[in-house]
């Protein structure tokens, strides 16, 4: 499988919220305005690629040597939740307002699937070092899309006249379903 | 051995190296945050009831720490709050008047004429849309949107159909004055002890329909001109602080008693 096909198939075809279902806390979250979705995928994207380079380090350079590979998932937790407490500490510096709008959903990247996924996926799938990295990148940015699609959709949703029962979470959890329903099409075109 | 040992000094160096990583981060990005907000904050009642002008408690902590607001601008906190504020900002703290909310309807359901039997949703919201149970436009229609609206627990709904407020537990957060649909309730300090109890402008009129509306008589005018006047049909305080104790009795000869003193049943002094 050649790098171009790894990235497409992360962001399109087995893109993460859509076709695996994780990541959806935050995807439902943090989707109820454009930009802070926007953020909160670019903090995922950046944590995803950072993740996909610091596992596959961890996981050939150490694991697999010293014949580790029992803990894989506890050494992978620890880098993510290290990543994510930087990003933390850096988007609070960076920008207080940005971090209000995250609130809980930032530090809870930590403990976000798709990016623990992420890591487990590309050592089962046995990529290089290279494919792990566009593999990483082509996730996050597929994580982006979705929530960013969702967030666009949910926007235009408050002004819309929804039945009152379906208001806020249920029409939000239709429309997720509506958009995997329009992504299971691209399922199957990447073996 | 070793099985035991590798394990064991894998994950402790890859920990070790992350935490150093990590504190070195936290060195160069630490956020030197005012330690007056948190201080403030946790001073105030946190329920941003947004009385203040801000849009929560933590922005009003972040306006007082840096001198954008004044420390009493918390009308849920009063006296007491204002003071602690002050004394961490190290300035005067002012003195906060404190606020309640008040009725101006003595339309009870005895004073009041029903147009009606209402059967609709029993919300004033609902009724007012409706164009309201009572024939009076303006008057209380005493299905309590105030009282529910109140988190204070501070009013509650009079046996005569009109609400009552708890002024010991009122802090003038002006929820009440949101949620009534006719805008008979307002904001005054809790010194002011006379004031009008009708909102209705249609003169004459008004007292066809309710035995304690304001119909432009003028004889509290009379008794008073320089804190009272007549405007579009119903008499109004300009200033109370004009109006002399001693000439309280002579505005109370109002026929309908529409304008006085608050009575002790109408709201509770603590």
């Amino acid at each position: 499988m050649d790098i171009l096909t790894i990235f497409v198939a992360a962001i399109l075809v087995n893109n993460y919220v859509l076709y695996y279902f994780l990541g959806i806390c935050p995807f439902l979250g943090v989707s109820k305005k454009l930009d802070s979705a926007l953020s909160m995928g670019m903090a995922v994207t950046f944590v995803m690629t950072l993740t996909a380079v610091a596992s596959w380090m961890i996981n050939h350079w150490i694991l697999i040597p010293f014949g580790l590979d029992y803990l894989q998932i506890v050494s992978f937790i620890l880098v993510i939740a290290s990543l994510v407490q930087l990003v933390e500490m850096f988007i609070r510096k960076m920008s207080p307002p940005l971090y209000q709008a995250l609130g809980i959903y930032l530090p809870l990247i930590t403990t976000n699937c798709a990016i623990m996924g992420l890591a487990l996926l590309a050592s089962l799938k046995g990529y290089g070092f290279i494919e792990t990295v566009v593999f990483g990148i082509g996730s996050g940015l597929g994580f982006t899309l979705a929530i960013v699609l969702m967030a666009g959709i949910r926007e235009q949703l408050d002004l819309a006249d929804v039945p009152k029962p379906l208001k806020g979470a249920g029409i939000a959890l239709i429309v997720a379903g509506i958009m995997a329903l329009a992504f299971s099409g691209f399922s199957g075109m990447i073996k | 051995m070793t099985d035991i040992l590798i394990p064991i000094l894998t994950m402790g160096l890859l920990g070790l190296l992350l935490s150093i990583g990590l504190s070195i981060a936290y060195r160069k990005l630490k956020v030197e945050e005012d330690p007056k907000v948190e201080k403030i904050y946790e001073l105030l009642p946190q329920i941003n009831c947004g009385a203040c002008g801000y849009s929560g408690c933590r922005p009003f902590a972040e306006a007082v720490a840096k001198g954008e607001a004044e420390p009493n601008g918390c009308t849920v906190g009063g006296d007491e709050v204002a003071q602690e504020i002050a004394d961490i900002m190290g300035t005067e703290a002012g003195k906060t008047v404190k606020k309640v909310a008040r009725i101006h309807c003595r339309g009870t359901k005895e004073a009041a004429l029903d147009k009606g039997v209402y059967l609709g949703v029993t919300t004033c919201q609902a009724a007012h849309i409706l164009g309201g149970n009572k024939q009076c436009p303006y008057g209380c229609l005493g299905y309590g949107d105030c009282v529910d609206s109140c988190p204070f627990d501070a009013m509650a709904m009079g046996e005569d159909g009109l609400p009552i407020v708890f002024e010991e537990k009122c802090t003038a957060c002006g929820e009440c004055v949101k949620a009534c649909p006719r805008d008979i309730i307002d904001l005054q300090p809790i010194t002011q002890n006379v004031m009008v109890f009708c909102r209705s402008h249609t003169g004459t009129a008004a007292r066809k329909v309710c035995k304690n509306a304001c119909f432009a008589c003028g004889i509290c005018v009379k008794a008073c001109p320089e804190a009272i006047t007549l405007e579009n049909n119903l008499a109004v305080i300009k200033d109370y602080k004009k109006i002399a104790p001693e000439k309280i009795p002579a505005i109370e000869k109002c026929p309908t008693n529409a304008i006085g003193r608050i009575k002790k049943e109408e709201n509770h002094e603590g």
